[in-house]
């Protein structure tokens, strides 16, 4: 089945009960669990043994911040053709809460299926007709199987998972495999999660027919990995020589640090039991960066990871970094907003916060990251970045990519890469007599060099402030003096454009004057909608931009065409705003294009809101060329 | 203000350390601070402890935050790397740099607005977290950079220059650093170099966080009658504990004191403390007894100075933390990049 109308057609006929909804890998089912009822290592067991299968698959969380009892969801995007980003809509409901029964049931595609613990009878107005219901009774099955009330609740989660293996044709040799991985060091829970899986299995083959979504073995992974992101940066942080980390809990950057933990334990330790690493959990976000700040300054690569709010308190030392010009990085998970509740969602919301962080003129660059396999990338070419520079490099992640597992390529890495430590002087240049000051542009790219604390007996030693000093790093406070040093800060800037990682272009197969921009976690779903544009007759040049600040391609990208659809997850067009300011374009060059309510973006919503703006577009110029004709 | 600018050449007669360096080497930029102000007799006694210690400066860090006193490190050890950073900051800067590179000396110099106001967490915190460091504030009560306001620091009942009294209680940070876990405490005042100079020797060669409060008073805005934090009201009410020398491993002790009198503790550098006793009940060593001393006294209006604390088998955060005993920022590409071997590993552990 072509997947192209999987998200191109929206609308069913109303009338008679829609045909049950039929697909070989390809369709979405959706988990409604409640936090902290253990639904979550059962979802991911189904999510992978569809992968292990060889069927691409993209499974998300939606999760509350908080420990227990609230409402989680967990999405599975079954995809033979590949398409990793959310589609929209739902073909097979698993609510397993009863608190969000009705919305669950509201969201299922007309012809699509609904999976329910059916141990309590429900009355009809709980179901709707233009569905196919599915009913196993899960309570009643565990509670005659398990006697303990947790074991009744933890195998009820594998049990299902069972019941579904047999409607959808779930390998059960994969799960018996992925079992025994999970419970390698814990053999014994091996037969036990069996044994409840079976039951659901056992059950649903009695009693149940296998339903229209159907898994079939295919070779479309490939050799793919199944990561979050910021996993994926740390292991980047780890690969790039980063020694330091200081950091504050925040979701959804936590795991970033967690994970760059575990790394250096595996990877970081002496034989003597030393460590060539020092992570440290500061009281707040401000002493991270402090400590960053103070470790760049020292020659150690440091970072921190962070969202929004953390970013907000970091401001100060952001400044300083970009004036005393000191390296450091910044994982930037980005969410939606201040408070709890929104902020354990997904925004592409801190692109302007980011860039001009801080007081005084300021601007920084920017890595964004499209997927795990860039967070790692970039996660360790962010470190050589900013020693080059000498300056904060953000990498900016969101929730979507940071705390979800996505299918990647697998990591790679060169061998004879060299961590690149940038400008700075040696005891032995010093000795030399080579000439020192250090903020002099000595090569023309704005690129001073630097010493490290400690470095020669008495040559090289500067005094580090902010803003009020020379060429030669002594205090002025002398206008042109500091006029000078800004000029090329900028000039460094633009040094910084040709060093990033340059943006990606999708050419439409056929000629046209319209085009889009698109970063970061957009991706999968923008590549989609694309395609299913490209299928109704819209072509469409897309380019994905990588980094901030823009290069030149950007700009001419731009320029080669009539419009432009800037495609962003939040609610300010701060995207398009970053082209307007630091490019010149024109407002009306760039439409907007804007998903904002904290689930990660759609195809199925890029399809609509870019179609009916071309639809928009090629009415008033129809409308337009008749009045010039007359 | 003065703008003379130093001669640089050195007088031949000008006495030598075990470097060859005289006390000149240790100087800094001309200090364009108000003439008088307490904090440049803590630049001069931080220039003769680097020069009586043969610290090499190159080896030594000074870092600042923002104020009078956070603009001095400009003035001291000009060959030292130095870092005027942010406003209340300096404790964690410092730590980072430290973690990069456990082998240079740390020297933080702040202001009681810096440490006690914008900074308290981040003085409490880099304490008790055990950053190898001396952390001087060069306290006046008052925000000397801003022109005079009070500071946390200023006691209750503390007259300003016109005359308003401080309504809020007094931060007492040697206090706090004890209860925070500083593992060498001292106090002293900016105007009795005999005493400060020893206790900032003491606490460059002291393995742990390292707190000095320095009482500084700032002549332009708070040292006049009524202010607690006056030359006239400190000379008056301080009250030594203890008078301090530190004596180099290399030097001989030789004992010219009473028993019962003197006091000595061997520092994990191999530096003694020697501790000649004011007070005979006071023990330097025993953090609750000298917690209770200064609450007494300070309820008397007594400002207790000397080496109040000090912990001789003090650790710091890289003992802590584990780090490797080569400076992180000396790791190479073959130290920190696990290699492609590793990743593939990492990769099948993902399929
Ligand atoms: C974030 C920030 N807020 C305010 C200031 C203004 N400021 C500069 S110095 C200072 C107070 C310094 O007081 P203290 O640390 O006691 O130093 P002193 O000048 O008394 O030596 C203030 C409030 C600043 N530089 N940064
Ligand atoms: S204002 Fe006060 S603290 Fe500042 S230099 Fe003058 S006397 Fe010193
Ligand atoms: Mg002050």
């Amino acid at each position: 089945m072509p997947d192209t109308v999987s998200i191109g057609t929206l609308t069913q006929a109303a009338s008679a009960k829609p045909a049950p909804l039929a697909a070989v890998n390809d369709f979405v089912v959706k988990f409604a669990n409640v936090n902290g009822s253990g639904s979550a290592s059962a979802n991911g067991l189904f999510a992978k043994s569809i992968i292990r299968m060889g069927v691409p698959v993209a499974a998300r969380n939606i999760f509350p911040s908080n420990i227990q009892g609230l409402p989680t969801w967990y999405e599975v995007r079954v995809s033979g053709a590949g398409h990793l980003g959310r589609r929209g809509g739902v073909d097979l409901a698993v609510p397993l809460n009863p608190q969000t029964w009705d919305d669950d049931v509201k969201e299922i595609s007309p012809g699509g299926y609904l999976f329910y613990d059916s141990t309590k009878p429900l009355p009809a107005s709980k179901f709707r007709d233009d569905i196919y219901v599915i009913g196993v009774p899960l309570t009643a099955i565990c509670n005659e199987a398990y006697k303990i009330p947790r074991e009744r609740q933890l195998f009820k989660n594998i049990c299902y998972v069972g019941a579904l293996s047999w409607l959808i044709n779930i390998d059960p040799a994969v799960i018996e495999q992925l079992l025994k991985e999970e419970f390698a060091a814990k053999p014994k829970l091996i037969p036990a999660n069996l044994a409840a899986f079976n039951l659901g299995r056992d059950y649903a083959q009695k009693h149940l027919k296998p339903i229209g979504l159907q898994l079939q073995k295919s070779d479309a992974v490939g050799n793919r990995i199944f990561v979050e992101g910021n996993a994926a940066a740390a292991l980047g942080a780890v690969y790039g020589g980063a020694t330091v980390c200081a950091w504050y809990p925040i979701t959804p950057s936590t795991s970033l640090a967690e994970a760059f933990t575990g790394y250096c334990e595996d990877f970081r330790m002496n034989p003597d039991g030393s460590n060539n690493f020092a992570i440290v959990q500061c009281e707040d976000e401000i002493a991270s960066i402090g400590v960053v700040v103070g470790a760049g300054w020292n020659g150690a690569r440091s970072f921190t990871c962070t969202s929004g709010p953390g970013i907000s308190l970091m401001n100060e030392f952001i400044g300083l970094s970009y004036f005393a010009e000191i390296p450091a990085v910044i994982f930037d998970v980005q969410r939606g907003g201040p408070s709890t509740g929104m902020p354990t969602r997904t925004q592409q919301s801190d692109l302007l916060l980011a860039a001009y962080a801080s007081h005084g003129d300021t601007k920084h660059p920017l890595l964004l990251p499209a997927d795990p396999g860039e967070c790692f990338t970039m996660g360790a070419q962010a470190f050589d970045l900013s020693d080059r520079l000498q300056t904060t490099v953000f990498v900016m992640l969101d929730l979507d990519i940071g705390m979800q597992e996505w299918l990647v390529e697998p990591f790679q890495w060169d061998d004879k890469r060299q961590i690149d430590r940038g400008k700075v002087m040696t005891a032995e240049m010093l000795e030399a007599g080579t000439f020192f000051g250090r903020y002099t542009d000595v090569d023309g790219d704005g690129i001073p060099f630097r010493t490290y604390p400690g470095t020669h007996p008495d040559k090289g030693a500067y005094f580090t402030r902010g803003t009020s000093r020379n060429r030669m790093a002594g205090y002025s406070e002398k206008g042109v003096d500091y006029q000078d040093n800004m000029e090329r800060l900028l000039k460094k800037f633009h040094t910084a454009a040709t060093l990033v990682p340059g943006p990606i272009t999708r050419e439409a197969k056929k000629k046209t004057r319209i085009g889009a921009i698109y970063f970061g976690s957009t991706t999968p779903a923008m590549h989609e909608a694309l395609e299913a544009l490209e299928a109704a007759g819209h072509h469409i040049n897309a380019m994905r931009v990588r980094a901030f600040p823009f290069s030149q391609d950007v700009y001419d990208f731009i320029h080669a065409h009539d419009e432009i659809c800037v495609v962003e997850q939040n609610r300010d067009a701060q995207l398009r705003s970053l082209l307007m300011i630091e490019g010149g374009i024109d407002a009306s060059h760039l439409t907007s294009i804007l998903h904002y309510d904290g689930t990660p973006i759609t195809a199925r919503f890029l399809f609509d809101a870019i179609g009916k703006r071309l639809e928009a577009r090629k009415a008033t110029r129809q409308v337009t060329s008749k009045a010039d004709k007359q | 203000m003065t703008y003379i600018l130093k001669p640089k050449l050195h007088h031949p007669s000008l006495p030598k350390n075990e470097l060859g360096f005289t006390r000149r080497d240790y100087e800094g930029r001309v200090s364009t601070l108000c003439a008088g102000c307490g904090h440049d007799s803590i630049s001069a006694a931080i220039i003769q402890s680097a020069w009586e210690l043969g610290i090499e400066p190159h080896r030594l860090a000074k870092m600042s935050g923002i104020g009078c006193s956070s603009k001095t490190p400009d003035y001291f050890l000009g060959q030292s790397h130095g870092f005027n950073s942010v406003h209340g900051r300096m404790p964690s800067v410092l730590t980072g740099a430290n973690l990069a590179n456990r082998d240079l000396i740390y020297l933080g110099v702040s202001g009681d607005g810096d440490s006690a106001s914008i900074g308290l967490g981040q003085f409490a915190h880099s304490i008790r977290r055990g950053v190898n460091m001396s952390y001087i504030v060069e306290n006046n009560g008052v925000y000397g950079l801003t022109k005079g306001q009070f500071s946390a620091t200023s006691d209750k009942g503390s007259k300003s220059k016109k005359g308003i009294e401080n309504t809020e209680s007094g931060i007492d940070l040697v206090a706090l650093a004890l209860q925070l876990g500083a593992t060498y405490v001292g106090r002293s005042f900016s105007g009795d170099k005999d005493q400060l100079v020893p206790l900032i020797k003491g606490a460059l060669s002291h393995h742990g966080p390292a707190f000095i409060d320095v009482i500084s008073p700032c002549v332009a805005f708070n040292n006049h009658a009524g202010s607690t934090k006056s030359f006239d009201y400190v000379r008056e009410h301080n009250e030594a504990v203890n008078r301090l020398d530190v004596i180099l491993g290399r030097t001989p002790i030789t004992a010219d004191y009473r028993p019962g009198e003197v006091r000595e503790v061997t520092q994990h550098d191999g530096s003694t403390l020697r501790l000649r006793k004011l007070h005979t009940d006071y023990d330097a060593t025993d953090k609750i007894g000298a917690a209770n001393y200064l609450q007494e006294r300070h309820a008397e209006g007594e400002i207790v100075t000397g080496l109040l604390y000090v912990d001789p088998e003090a650790t710091d955060l890289h003992d802590r933390l584990g780090t490797t005993a080569k400076p992180l920022n000396q790791l190479g590409t073959s130290d920190l990049t696990p290699g492609a071997d590793a990743l593939a590993k990492i990769n099948a552990s993902l399929r």
